[in-house]
């Protein structure tokens, strides 16, 4: 029902976002989405990976600050308007969204999108009445 | 608790200052005849050793300081002949020259009876395991702490400073009831043994730790992650090494050894002695000490003196922890900064927060700028910008309502500020002036 997110503390530093992906790259770490929320001081680099045990542990010894977190992920129809009757459904049942970001292209011709949002267990309940398909960690990896 | 050598430790006061005065005397009196820096000072003031009857005449007295040891490098200064110096210890001064003691046989042996002193107050006897994990070397912690243990009989661990893993696996392996070491290391195995889920394996009941200043919080903190009692030691080398004050059970304030040392509290701009109580700068005079005897030491730290008798039944006088250094205290825009007051706002703010921090201050346009760079750790870091702006803003906000002025608060990387294994370097001043 939920997919594993990565949250990463990136330090603002010249060089810091690259030795994070290269310490994921070299492990094979395959990233299917990302977003970056950034301050003047610093980031929080927010990831959707094939094999985020792994991955925890690889940035883990870079020294960073990672957290690992269950969040709703959600495939659309791929057409103007498939993402808004899937947010329109959350707005009436009452749900705030506070944050939501895209995946790097598309599965089986769905458009899948990663949403942060108050209330998780009654955005759940009101995407399934939807009819709107909720990833899971396993659809992840078997991409 | 057992004292070691109760009679001198629970001496009456009147009867102490007695035995100070005969030993002050002494030492006034052999000092004048065998050291040419204090001989010279006394002419210029135009001071007999005769002039000298006990330690209401200490006043009169010229002051030392670390200079004058840099100029006298390395031996200059020593009273007694080399051939009966049986060791050396050193440490490097701000301008790269190092400063140099030397100790004779009962010197090593007062030394380790200072300490012994502290062991015996905290409750370790022979039935311990005193892991020593200051530096071994030209540095006194490794041995100073090293030798009072061996006088207490208790078993010895001496892994030095350095290598974290080896230290936490000897501590469970060998089974250590007492860690020595210095507090930002204490915070860091604290931190390091419970990253390795080892807490429940230690032994510990107490650590000793000394040789760089550390607050109340960082005690707690400390006593917290490791379940020891945490004892404060002081000392410096140019005095003796570790052990010249000590906190017994009570953890209220530091006992100076006093039948070794007498301490004074001076008003550091003026030379005055401040009436008791005073908060002023720390003075010491090496009353039986042999090979590099000392007269009114200024050791630029800055703490007040407590008469009181204790709780333990120790009648040496209890020195507070210092408060700051009269002369590390950074002026920034004006105002006065210890590092110690920013170590205190960093472990009010928000329980998980570590108290590693690193104070950055640069002049820009004739503008002092005060960076202060924090490590972030898991218990700060929540998955959404506000609470870690908030952290930032709350840090910066105390840090301002402490000082007097503002500080551009950073939050940094675990472990990326140099954590060196004996001193933390808490301080960059990149201001010229
Ligand atoms: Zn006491």
């Amino acid at each position: 029902m939920y997919v594993k997110q990565i949250s990463v503390f990136v330090e603002n530093k010249f060089g810091r976002m690259a030795e994070i992906l290269n310490a994921l790259a070299e492990k094979s770490i395959d990233i299917s989405a990302l977003s970056l929320a950034d301050t003047s001081e610093f980031g929080i680099l927010r990831l959707i990976v094939d094999k985020p045990e792994l991955a925890v542990e690889v940035l883990k010894e870079e020294g960073v600050i990672v957290k690992l977190s269950d969040i709703i992920a959600i495939a659309i129809d791929d057409t103007p308007g498939g993402l808004a009757k899937a947010l329109n459904v959350l707005t009436e049942a009452n749900v705030v969204i506070e944050y939501m970001y895209a995946f790097i292209g598309k599965a089986d011709g769905k458009a899948m999108t990663v949403i942060r949002v108050d209330d998780e267990p009654k955005a759940v309940e009101a995407l399934k009445n939807g009819g709107v398909a909720l990833l899971t960690t396993e659809d992840i990896s078997a991409r | 608790m057992a004292m070691w050598q109760q009679e001198i430790e629970t001496m009456p006061r009147e009867e102490l200052e007695k035995l100070q005065s005969e030993r002050l005397v002494w030492q006034v009196n052999r000092m004048y005849e065998r050291v040419e820096l204090f001989r010279n000072r006394m002419d210029e003031l135009g001071l007999k050793p005769s002039d000298i009857h006990g330690i209401e005449d200490l006043h009169k007295l010229p002051f030392s300081y670390k200079q004058d040891l840099r100029d006298y490098y390395p031996y200059g200064l020593f009273a007694e002949p080399m051939e009966n110096i049986v060791r050396v210890h050193a440490s490097s001064g701000t301008t790269g020259k190092k400063i140099v003691v030397g100790y004779t046989r009962n010197d090593l042996d007062a030394w380790d009876n200072g300490v012994a002193r502290m062991m015996y107050a905290i409750g370790l006897d022979n039935k311990d395991f005193v892991q020593v994990s200051y530096g071994y070397g030209l540095f006194t912690g490794g041995l100073g702490a090293h030798g009072g243990a061996t006088k207490i009989g208790a078993t010895v661990i001496p892994t030095s400073s350095g290598n974290t893993a080896n230290q936490i696996q000897t501590m469970v392996d060998f089974g250590s009831t007492c860690l020595c070491c210095t507090p930002s290391y204490a915070m860091y195995l604290g931190e390091a043994i419970e990253e390795a889920g080892m807490t429940d394996q230690l032994s510990l009941k107490a650590g000793i730790f000394g040789a760089e200043p550390w607050t109340e919080e960082m005690r707690h903190a400390i006593e917290e992650k490791l379940h020891i009692k945490a004892y404060d030691i002081y000392g410096l080398s140019e005095i003796m090494g570790p052990g010249v004050s000590y906190e017994c059970e009570h953890q209220c304030g530091m006992h100076v050894c006093e039948d070794m040392f007498i301490p004074e509290i001076i008003d550091p701009d003026t030379g005055e002695v401040l009436p008791r109580g005073s908060k002023g700068e720390l003075v010491f005079t090496t009353i039986t000490k042999e090979g590099f005897p000392l007269i009114r030491y200024r050791t630029r730290d800055i703490c007040s003196l407590n008469y009181e008798k204790c709780a333990c039944g120790r009648t040496h006088v209890r020195m507070n922890k210092p408060t700051g250094r009269s002369d590390d205290m950074l002026i920034i825009r004006g105002v006065n900064v210890f590092p110690s007051q920013v170590e205190e706002v960093l472990l009010k703010v928000g329980s998980g927060i570590t108290p590693n921090y690193q104070i950055i201050v640069d002049r820009v346009n004739n503008n002092d700028t005060f960076e202060v760079n924090v490590e972030m750790d898991e218990s700060m870091f929540a998955d959404d910008v506000k609470s870690i702006e908030k952290l930032e803003k709350t840090i910066t906000n105390e840090l301002r309502s402490m000082l007097g002025i503002g500080a551009k608060v950073r939050l940094v990387n675990p472990k990326s500020i140099t954590r060196s294994e004996g001193k933390a370097k808490r301080v960059i001043d990149k201001r010229k002036i």
